[in-house]
């Protein structure tokens, strides 16, 4: 049979290092699409979805504020509660993946390896530079996100390997996740903005999907709203600031027109999602001051 | 195309084996052209429409993008497994009940998924509902009939669990 079951990690690496041409398969929602559509075509094929220590996650670090991922979490294990309260943008972006059916067989590592531009986490991930581990039988290595994503699904994996883990910080302050599509569910982002905000590390950090080949951050606007904005009271920053705050995230965007979309209006709701995400996440009045 | 061994797969708690399949083949596929078991519906084969909806160790998931022989050692339980001619399901009676079946075609999927929506949550509200069903399209009804065949299914369902 040329499809093989692995009940462990090592197992699906020995299985891969025996047939370094395998495809990987997980929850299947992309590859078998591709297969269906007959623009693939399947030979040895190692199936991940049975893999315990997959599944799991575990909080890790002397401050417990790492969170590490099992690559076979599925987006509907991301949407619940107990994960999506440490990392509540990952679960917004989990939530609006397909549909009920496809975010029980979805999971976070088989996003990661589609590497598509409009890929749903990889902004989240993006913007919690999120460090990606990779086992083969030869080891392991950890990646960070920027460098595990290399293009228009594209990534850093070699044959042999597989994703086994995604870790992200669990930061103190509020996070948002926005996508524009041509209808609420079971859609593909015409455009995403994942926003998420360290409050004792004083930053915003800011990361943009289906502009580019590869997830987005915008770097200038982060440094601009880091040195001004009220991080004690989460106090609305103030037209002025806001505006161009949305415009620096506009211009890190690089957008292009195609079957979606247009580059313009995907740069215009760029800078609308910005305004949405900062005012979401800085939504108190200015303090009176006696 | 390559052919494949025979391999097994347990559908609707019996033991079915495969044989004569090719590589490749998704669980919608086998369960239709191989196994006889066309309650399935198959239209997208991209995880759009949830017409081809089945429960994989009790969670909803398209048939469609499941690689038949990667569903072996796991539970399937297809529309056929929910009831039958003359023992109808509290959900499939409520859909006849309620008049929320036109062409029929997307009915199997939204039994599926609804079956498993009031295993877990025995009163759904509105928007629990409607997100329940959204990975399900029907081009005929609006909708507005299975909302009122879930109300139907639901209260059957309490009304059943209440001695």
């Amino acid at each position: 049979m040329p499809v093989t079951i692995a009940t462990s990690i090592d197992d699906a690496c020995a299985s891969l290092a025996a047939h370094p041409d395998a495809l990987v398969l997980a929850g299947g929602t992309d590859l078998m699409v591709e297969v269906n559509r007959g623009v693939r075509t399947i030979g040895h094929v190692v199936a991940v979805d049975r893999i315990p220590e997959l599944r799991g996650w575990s909080l890790e670090g002397d401050r417990a504020d790492v969170l590490c991922l099992g690559a076979g979490t599925t987006c509907t294990d991301l949407a619940e509660p107990a994960l999506a309260s440490l990392v509540p943008a990952l679960a917004q972006a989990a939530r609006t993946v397909g549909s009920p059916q496809i975010r029980n067989a979805a999971t976070l590592g088989g996003n990661l390896a589609t590497a598509s531009p409009a890929g749903d986490t990889l902004p989240v991930l993006a913007a919690l530079d999120a460090e990606i581990e990779l086992q083969s039988a030869g080891g392991a290595r950890r990646l960070p996100l920027d460098e595990f994503v290399t293009g228009v699904k594209a990534n850093a994996l070699i044959p042999g390997e597989l994703i086994t883990a995604i870790r992200v910080p669990v930061l103190d302050g509020p996070q948002e996740f926005l996508k524009v599509g041509t209808r609420n569910a079971m859609v593909i982002a015409v455009t995403s903005l994942a926003l998420v905000v360290d409050r004792p590390g004083r930053n915003v950090r800011v990361a943009l999907g289906s502009v580019a080949p590869v997830p987005l951050r915008a770097v200038e606007a982060e440094v601009l709203v880091a040195e001004r904005l009220d991080f004690e009271n989460m106090a609305s920053p103030d037209s002025d600031l806001v505006d161009r705050f949305a415009d620096l995230v506009a211009d890190a965007a690089r957008p292009i027109d195609d079957h979606r979309s247009s580059a313009a209006y995907r740069r215009h709701a760029v800078r609308v999602l910005a305004r949405r995400a900062i005012l979401r996440a800085f939504p108190r009045s200015a303090p009176v001051t006696a | 195309m390559t052919s494949v061994d025979g391999f097994s797969l347990s559908i609707n708690g019996e033991n079915r084996l495969v044989v004569d399949a090719v590589a490749g083949e998704s669980l919608l596929f086998v369960l239709r052209e191989r196994l006889g078991l066309a309650g399935s519906k198959n239209a997208c084969e991209e995880g759009e429409c949830g017409s081809c909806t089945v429960r994989l160790d009790g969670e909803t998931v398209c048939s469609c993008l499941v690689l038949a022989e990667a569903a072996a050692g796991r539970e399937v339980v297809t529309i056929e497994g929910l009831g039958s001619e003359g023992d109808l399901s509290d959900v499939q009676q409520a859909f006849l009940d309620a008049g929320a079946v036109q062409c029929g075609f997307c009915t199997p999927g939204l039994l599926m998924a609804v079956d498993a929506l009031l295993d877990d949550d025995s009163k759904p509200d509105d928007l629990t509902v409607r997100e329940a069903i959204s990975g399900n399209l029907c081009r005929c009804t609006g909708y507005g009939r299975i909302l009122d065949a879930v109300d139907r299914a639901a209260a059957a369902r309490q009304a059943e669990a209440t001695p």
